[in-house]
């Protein structure tokens, strides 16, 4: 009843192929079929943002997704930011002010922020608070990570995100 | 846990989704934005035969303007509403509304027909078609009926929707001139659900008020027209006296029950709260002191 579909998506700029039956979520796709295990798995019901990803630029939760429904998209994870062996600016001010202890929630934290700067390139405290709202963290207290994005915000030029 | 299996359909016509309706009747659910559907299905809270897979048809997405009006497509997304221009100048409230619904990356793919037909008694959009009085087009493969939203709200989590049918459009009355409108809600945490969410829509001449759209969401099983207090402002003018009267009123209307997250006094003194400071903000706006 459920047949293997086959999927064929870009990741991270690479096009990747993998089989899944239609009840895979995209985030288990990732890590199981993929080997991007950058994504993590943490409620499995889009309350925690650990997973989330960026599809077509847009962050999304990859647990509310089946991975069937992201065959032919674009897809970015926590492994796609850094290029050529140099952190994203986000990385970079995520280490800086010690934005992460256990690490858990910092994939889902990176790529929020980098939807949060692509839509609103100079946020204001409350609405990086807003933002990061949507991501779980329960070692930082937020307050570094609120620090990292608005200087990560300072040091990005205003109009790619990138 | 992971989702149970299921069947799977992703048409990317609408002619193959009414069939498919039709077959598996109540046996198959549509998965649209999937931002309540797959936590459910995660959880295994529910267990459809089939999925009915509908965001690779494209013409079920689109904000169209009508005169006096606005029709949005079943699938369009909730961050596209929130990013509209044509949203946030001819119908401000949703824009306003749809800010609140969840997060940033569950806006991005969750739809308004979702939302509508999932019909959670404390999400924002019903309760902003029960005020503004919305229209929701069903599609069956019989046909097309054209349901107000004061009909298509039946109970917790229940629509009129028949087995066979399809929230197609959803169609809302684009704002008056002279009008001002206020979404106000209050959660622990921001991007719950509400637990008592207000939406205003006024229209002011004068001291008087020539219309006012009113309703609660998080104070019973569906949305709530807040009627009396929308009678209190027509009557009284828009005075502090009677501003107080009608949000008065307006938690007297709410038969609220208690549970986990507060109790029904609770939620009433919400109602009350709340119906008083988005008449206020509705109020300012409409008089351009507040943007």
């Amino acid at each position: 009843m459920s047949l293997r579909r086959k999927i064929r998506l870009e990741v991270n700029g690479e096009t990747r192929e993998g089989w899944a039956e239609p009840r895979k979520l995209l985030v288990d796709f990732l890590r199981e079929e993929l080997g991007l295990t950058g994504t993590h798995v943490g409620c499995e019901h889009g309350i925690c943002g650990a997973c989330t990803i960026l599809i077509n630029g847009e962050a999304v939760r990859s647990c509310l997704m089946l991975a069937v429904q992201a065959d032919g998209a674009e897809l970015i994870t926590v492994e796609g930011l850094a290029a050529g062996g140099k952190l994203h600016p986000l990385q970079e001010a995520f280490r800086e002010h010690h934005a992460l202890q256990c690490g858990f929630c910092t994939p889902g934290m990176l790529l929020t922020a980098y939807d949060l700067l692509r839509v609103n390139p100079s946020p204001n405290e409350e609405e990086i608070r807003e933002a990061l709202s949507a991501v779980l963290c329960r070692c930082t207290g937020y307050l570094t990570i609120i620090k990292a994005v608005r200087s990560a915000a300072r040091r990005l030029p205003a109009d790619t995100g990138k | 846990m992971k989702p149970p299996a299921f069947e799977y359909h992703d048409p990317v016509e609408l002619e193959p989704v009414l069939e498919l309706l039709r077959r598996y009747q109540s046996e198959a659910k549509i998965l649209a934005g999937g931002q309540s559907l797959l936590a459910l299905l995660n959880f295994r809270l529910t267990r459809p035969a089939a999925l009915i897979d509908i965001n690779r048809i494209t013409g079920l997405s689109y904000i169209k303007e009508k005169p006096g009006w606005l029709y949005l497509g079943a699938t369009t997304r909730q961050r596209a509403i929130e990013f509209s221009p044509l949203v946030r100048e001819k119908l401000p409230l949703l824009a306003e509304a749809t800010r609140l619904i969840g997060h940033l990356p569950t806006r991005t793919r969750g739809t308004i027909g979702g939302s509508l037909a999932h019909s959670d008694p404390a999400a924002e959009y019903p309760v902003v078609l029960t005020a503004l009085d919305g229209e929701l087009v069903a599609r069956a493969e019989s046909g097309e009926r054209v349901l107000k939203a004061g009909e298509f709200f039946q109970g917790l989590m229940t629509t009129a929707l028949a087995p066979d049918e399809m929230l197609v459009e959803v169609r809302l009355p684009a704002m008056p001139a002279g009008s001002g409108w206020a979404f106000e809600e209050f959660s622990r945490r921001h991007g719950d659900f509400a637990i008592v969410g207000v939406a205003a829509q006024l229209s002011v001449e004068g001291e008087r008020c020539a219309s006012a759209r009113l309703a609660a969401a998080g104070v019973g099983p569906v949305p709530l027209r807040l009627e009396s207090a929308e009678q209190a402002l027509k009557q009284g003018g828009l005075n502090q006296r009677t501003i107080a009267e009608a949000a008065a009123r307006a938690a007297e209307q709410t038969q609220p029950t208690s549970d986990l997250h507060a109790s029904a006094e609770y939620r009433r003194h919400l109602t009350r709260v709340l119906t008083e400071r988005a008449i206020n903000r509705a109020l300012e706006r409409a008089r351009g002191t507040r943007s």
